[in-house]
C-alpha cells in the first residue's frame, strides 16, 4: 500500500479507515464510504471513462462528490463544473479542456455537441467492483472568473489540492465536516478533501436549501468543523438556527475576515477554535490564522523554505508554494506564476504594527460574498448599449456581502439627454446586464455621470483597494 | 417618512427589482425567510444608507438582526 499522502483519492481516503462509519450527507440522499467498496455511482461504467477528459456537470453536490472519488486516478482530466457556469460558456470549456466525456446526474442528460460519451451519475449506487487505483495523475480543473468574461481554467492535481492537509496536524483528526461553499469551488473542495483524507464525514450544502434548514441538518449530523466565507457566516448569524450547530472549529476564507465577524463568531460559538485562512484557486492554501485577530502576523512574510513562501511586492501578497496550481488551461492562457515561481494574488496588504491587513484587491476586482467580479466584464456589457459612451464599474463596501457592484455611466452627448429618457436607458442597461451576467455581477446602482476621470495614461482611474 | 416605512419600502422595491417573492412583512418575520437572499439584503442596506445616511451594521459592536423587528430596531436606535 502506498503511503497515505500518495495515490489516488480512493486509495488515500481508504487508508484513513473506518469506511462504513463515514458518510457523505446530501440534502436529499446520503452514501457511506463503505457503500462505495462494492458500489458505483457511475452505473458501473468507470472503465469507459478511463483516460478521458471528463466534464463533471451535476445538479447536486453529492453526485459530484461521488464522481470525483471514483474518477481521480482513472480519468485523465476532471473539470469541476460550478453550479452557476453560464450555458454559453460550456462550448468554450469543452473545447479548451478537450472534453470527451460528460458525467451528469440529470434523469435524461442532454448530449453535448462534440462530446462522444455521456455517463450517468446517481447517489443510488449500482453494484460494481471497480479498480480505482491511480494509473493517471489526474488533472483537476477548477473554474474561476476571468477578466474577459470567459472562465479561467486552473489546473491542479490531488497533490497540490491536498498539500495543506497533510500538514494540518491536529485538525486532520476524524470529524464531521461541512461548508457553506459548493465543493466545486476551491474553498469547498478543500473541506471535502479534509473530510475524506482526514478520516471524517461530511455534510454537503445545497443551493435548494435555506440557511436555517442547512444549519439544522448539519447540527443533526453532529457537525464538528464548519467553513464558509465571512458573508456565509454573517448570513448564518442572522439565522434563528445559528445555535443548531455547536462546532469545535469554525473556518473563514475567500474574503477579508474583519474583526467584527471574528468577534461575533467567538460570541456565538465560544467553544470553537476560530481560524481564518488565506487561499486562492491559483495560489492554493497559504496560511491559517488562529489567534482571533484580523490580519496576519508579519513574521509569516519573507520566511525561507517550507511548503509556502510569501513576500509583498508592489503592495500585494505573492505566494510560492507546493500547493500552487500548475497553470491555466488553454493555448493563449496567461502565465500563472512569475519568473521566480510566485503567484501574484492581487490582494493588497498594509502593515499595521506587527501585522499585515488585507485592504482590497488590485485591478479593482470586486469580491461579492466570496465571488469575484472583474469590472471589465461588466463594463463590456454596459458599453455595448448604443447610448453609452463609457462606464466605470467599482466596488461599494457592504456589511452583508463585503462589497457590492456599482456602475458610473457616461451617456452619448455628455450630460443628461434633454428628452428625459435617462431613467429608461438606465433600466435598459440593467436589463441587458441581468440577461448577460450572473446576479452578483449586475450593478446594484447605476449612476449616470457627465464625466469619468482619466489618468495621464488615458486609462480610467480605478480607485485601487 | 419614518425609518420603519422607509425600510418596508426598500424591502418591497428590492424584492420587485430582484424578482423575489416577498413574504408578508411583520416584526416577527425571520429575515432569511423573507424571500430576500444575502445579495438582496445587502442592496437594501446600501439603499437605506443612501436614503437615511447611516449604515448601522458597520459598527464593530453591531448585532446581527434575525427578525425584521430586530432590523428595524437597529436603524431606529442608530437614528435616535
Amino acid at each position: 500500500m502506498p503511503p497515505a499522502d500518495e495515490g489516488a483519492l480512493w486509495t488515500r481516503l481508504s487508508a484513513a479507515g473506518r469506511l462504513p462509519d463515514r458518510a457523505l450527507w446530501g440534502a436529499g440522499a446520503s452514501v457511506t464510504l463503505g457503500d462505495l467498496v462494492h458500489g458505483s455511482s457511475l452505473a458501473g461504467r468507470l472503465d469507459e471513462l478511463r483516460g478521458r477528459s471528463v466534464l463533471v456537470a451535476t445538479t447536486d453536490q453529492l453526485t459530484a462528490a461521488l464522481a470525483l472519488i471514483e474518477l481521480d486516478g482513472v480519468a485523465r482530466r476532471l473539470v469541476l463544473c460550478p453550479p452557476d457556469l453560464p450555458p454559453h460558456d460550456v462550448p468554450f470549456v469543452i473545447a479548451t479542456a478537450e472534453i470527451d466525456a460528460l458525467v451528469s446526474d440529470r434523469a435524461t442528460p442532454a448530449a453535448l455537441p462534440g462530446v462522444p460519451l455521456t455517463v450517468p451519475c446517481h447517489a443510488s449506487l449500482a453494484p460494481a467492483t471497480c479498480e480505482r487505483t491511480g494509473r493517471h495523475p489526474t488533472e483537476w480543473i477548477l473554474l474561476t472568473s476571468g477578466t474577459s468574461g470567459r472562465p479561467k481554467m486552473v489546473v491542479h492535481q490531488l497533490a497540490s489540492l491536498a498539500g495543506a492537509i497533510r500538514s494540518a496536524g491536529p485538525l486532520s483528526r476524524a470529524g464531521v465536516w461541512s461548508t457553506f461553499y459548493d465543493i466545486r469551488r476551491y474553498g469547498g473542495l478543500q473541506i471535502f478533501l479534509r473530510a475524506l483524507l482526514g478520516g471524517g464525514s461530511m455534510v454537503l450544502s445545497s443551493a435548494r436549501e435555506s440557511t436555517s434548514d442547512f444549519l439544522t441538518r448539519a447540527g443533526a449530523h453532529g457537525v464538528t468543523h464548519v467553513s464558509g466565507t465571512p458573508s456565509h457566516w454573517r448570513r448564518a448569524l442572522m439565522s434563528p438556527a445559528a445555535h443548531r450547530i455547536a462546532p469545535q472549529y469554525v473556518r473563514l476564507s475567500g474574503e477579508i475576515a474583519d474583526q467584527a465577524i471574528l468577534d461575533h463568531l467567538r460570541a456565538c460559538y465560544p467553544a470553537a477554535g476560530i481560524a481564518h485562512a488565506f487561499a486562492s484557486t491559483e495560489a492554493g492554501v497559504a496560511f491559517d490564522v488562529g489567534d482571533g485577530l484580523a490580519g496576519f502576523p508579519a513574521s509569516l512574510i519573507d520566511r525561507r523554505g517550507g511548503d509556502v513562501e510569501m513576500k509583498i511586492e508592489d503592495g500585494s501578497l505573492r505566494i510560492r508554494s507546493t500547493r500552487t496550481a500548475a497553470g491555466y488551461l488553454g493555448d493563449h492562457a496567461p502565465a500563472l506564476v512569475d519568473g521566480d515561481g510566485f503567484v501574484d494574488t492581487g490582494d493588497v496588504v498594509e502593515r499595521r504594527g506587527d501585522r499585515y491587513h488585507f485592504v482590497g484587491r488590485r485591478g479593482g476586482i470586486i469580491n461579492v460574498g466570496g465571488l469575484k467580479v472583474h469590472p471589465e466584464e461588466v463594463e463590456a456589457v454596459i458599453n455595448a448599449h448604443p447610448h453609452v459612451r463609457m462606464s466605470r464599474v467599482r466596488t461599494r463596501k457592504n456589511p452583508i456581502t463585503g462589497a457590492l457592484v456599482v456602475a458610473d455611466v457616461v451617456l452619448n452627448g455628455g450630460g443628461e439627454p434633454a428628452d428625459g429618457r435617462v431613467a429608461e436607458i438606465q433600466r435598459e442597461i440593467l436589463r441587458r446586464c441581468r440577461e448577460a451576467l450572473p446576479r452578483h455581477k449586475v450593478p446594484t446602482v447605476l449612476n449616470v455621470v457627465s464625466v469619468l476621470p482619466l489618468a495621464d495614461s488615458g486609462k480610467l482611474v480605478r480607485r485601487d483597494a | 417618512m419614518s425609518v420603519k416605512v422607509e425600510i418596508v419600502t426598500q424591502f418591497e422595491e428590492v424584492a420587485k427589482q430582484q424578482e423575489k417573492t416577498l413574504a408578508p412583512l411583520s416584526e416577527e418575520l425571520v429575515l432569511l425567510d423573507s424571500g430576500l437572499d444575502s445579495l438582496c439584503l445587502a442592496i437594501v442596506v446600501a439603499r437605506l444608507e443612501d436614503k437615511l445616511g447611516i449604515d448601522p451594521f458597520t459598527a464593530d459592536d453591531a448585532e446581527f438582526p434575525v427578525t425584521l423587528g430586530d432590523f428595524i430596531r437597529v436603524y431606529e436606535d442608530a437614528t435616535r
